[in-house]
């Protein structure tokens, strides 16, 4: 680690001017994916600007949603009676990540904002073109285990870690950032997050001294819920293959039906063709088969990580035969 | 702004106020066993994958070695050493009746961490394998053995000791009647 700067300011206005002053200097929140980074010297700031003084913890309930500050930490929002009844949805997908003593550090934007765990992107003597551009992309015939089959590119084939944000944009929540120019804007996920092209580099869309302030939920649907994450051991492990998946039946038939997806891509990817392909027709586990590979037609498999697919759709079937067991009969 | 490469940081450790120039980049745990010498707290993997360093800050358990000091200002933090004033805390006393550790280097992180996850129970906070997670009412004197082992998995232990540990958490909650353990 390089010897670093730090600030604690009181407005958001400074904290913006604060970042936007250094190409170097970054927000610090929870510090559990930042620190980690700073020491394995893949992140090399020379400003931390701290986020906790900046009025971000609000957490309230409405009837139009619920906002989420961004300060909130996920262990907080896990537990929020609130949250628990109205998205539990969200409390597990927090809950299936990460560890307790994490989650009571972590922040909601931090989670958001937290970079990819491809291993040649955390080792500094390796190419990696997220890490330096241009350097190269060795995962691609190395190690991809765990990386991405769908929206990565020749470049790049890193996936976003966050369980949280796979919940989130199954809900249609919106990101409230606070521009450094003092504008404000509400992004949903697929506008906050960037698919690597040729600058993968860029994981999101946000520029330096832009302020995440909070999520915004819209009000809950009602439809059951729930998450799943595979993954190499029962606990503590990121997501080989998660699903958040959201489905309401009337009279045998799927009238809400909302699908995202961890593990698989370089944000949470929500299956709007698997949905489509799903709305208003019985969710059988044959049509579910034929949702999930139009889904997934456009998929880049590599040899080590193309069983993902397959684990998409066994995981798709088995949560919506927890989802809808009315539908066992219609199979 | 501050340009330094230090600030000066004021922390209460195990009740004692400590005010220091902290270099930005000093994690709590590299402050609590290089300056304070309070040793009992463990680096296992400093990656934040092990719990061996998990302490109480503010009540909370987290891990030390993610956490850098200059954004500790004001805050309160609780090692091993310091849990009981008095001597023995209940569980480190659970720990040596059930055996719950072969070579002890997990152990400070593992009694840290069921403290805290003790004391989130008692808040109602649920975990991944809460039954019915969105209505259930979590209560610490009835957690199964299943929801002591999801709430302590970020804490390793390399000789296995798992079974016993689980054991000496689960008799403390067990007496537990929503008092301070
Ligand atoms: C061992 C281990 C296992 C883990 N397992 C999982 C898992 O299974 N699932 C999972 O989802 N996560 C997992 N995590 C990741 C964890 O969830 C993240 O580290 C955490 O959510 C980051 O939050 P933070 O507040 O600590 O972020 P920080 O480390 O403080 O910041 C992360 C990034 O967000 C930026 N940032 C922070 N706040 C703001 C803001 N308000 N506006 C703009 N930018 C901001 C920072 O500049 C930085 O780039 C794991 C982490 C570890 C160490
Ligand atoms: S997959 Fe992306 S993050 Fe991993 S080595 Fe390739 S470029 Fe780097
Ligand atoms: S030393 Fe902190 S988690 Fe391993
Ligand atoms: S007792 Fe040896 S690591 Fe746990």
């Amino acid at each position: 680690m390089k010897p670093l700067s730090y600030a604690r300011p009181r407005t958001q206005a400074e904290a913006a001017a604060l970042v936007r002053r250094s190409p170097d200097a970054v927000f610090i929140a929870g510090g559990t994916n930042l620190t980690d980074l700073m020491k394995l010297d893949v992140v090399t700031p020379d400003l931390l600007v701290d986020v906790q003084d900046l009025d971000l913890t609000e957490l309230t309930h409405h009837e139009w949603g619920t906002v989420v500050g961004a300060g909130v930490t996920n262990a907080g929002l896990a537990g929020d009676i609130g949250i628990r009844r109205r998205y539990p949805l969200v409390s597990e997908a927090i809950l299936a990540g990460a560890s307790g003593q994490i989650r009571n550090a972590a922040s909601i934007a931090g989670n958001l904002l937290q970079r990819t765990r491809c291993g040649y992107f955390q080792d500094v003597t390796k190419p990696c073109n997220k890490r330096s551009p241009g350097s190269g992309c060795p995962a691609i015939a190395g190690a991809h285990r765990e990386l991405g089959v769908l929206g990565t590119s020749e470049h790049c084939v890193a996936t976003h870690p966050s369980d949280m944000a796979v919940a989130l944009a199954a809900l249609d929540a919106v990101v409230r950032v606070r521009r450094a120019t003092g504008s404000v804007s509400a992004l949903t996920l697929d506008e906050l997050y960037r698919l690597p092209g040729d600058r993968p580099d860029r994981d999101t869309t946000l520029e330096p001294g832009d302020l995440v302030t909070a999520v915004e939920l819209p009000a809950p649907t009602g439809a059951p819920s729930r998450y799943r994450k595979v993954r190499d051991r029962t606990s503590f492990a990121f997501a080989l293959v998660s699903v958040a998946a959201m489905l309401k039946v009337e009279d045998g038939v799927a009238v809400d039906v909302r699908l995202a997806y961890g593990g698989v891509a370089p944000r949470p990817w929500r299956a709007r063709t698997a949905e489509a392909a799903l709305l208003g027709e019985r969710p059988t586990d044959s049509l579910i088969t034929q949702a999930l590979q139009a889904e997934f037609a456009t998929a880049r498999p590599l040899p080590d990580n193309a069983f993902k697919i397959n684990l998409a759709a066994s995981l798709t079937r088995a949560v919506v035969r927890d989802l809808a067991p009315a539908q066992k009969a219609g199979r | 702004m501050n340009t330094d490469t230090r600030s000066m940081v004021r922390i209460t450790v195990n009740g004692k106020v400590h005010e220091q120039q902290i270099d930005h980049r000093s994690t709590l745990l590299d402050l609590l066993r290089e300056t304070l010498r309070l040793t009992g707290t463990k680096k296992g993997c400093d990656h934040g994958q092990c719990g061996a360093c998990t302490v109480l800050v503010d009540g909370q358990r987290v891990l030390s070695c993610l956490k850098l000091v200059v954004t500790l200002d004001d805050a309160s933090v609780v090692t091993i050493e310091g849990l009981d004033t008095d001597g023995v805390h209940p569980l480190q006393e659970a720990f040596v009746a059930r055996d719950a550790l072969q070579c002890g280097y997990c152990t400070p992180g593992q009694v840290c961490s069921a403290i805290g996850a003790m004391d989130e129970a008692r808040r109602g906070w649920p975990s991944l394998v809460t039954p019915d997670l969105a209505n259930a009412e979590v209560e610490l004197s009835t957690l199964s053995r299943e929801e002591i082992r999801e709430r302590m998995s970020g804490n390793l232990c390399r000789c296995g000791a798992y079974p016993s540990i689980v054991d000496a958490i689960e008799d403390v909650a067990r007496q537990d009647a929503n008092g301070t353990v």
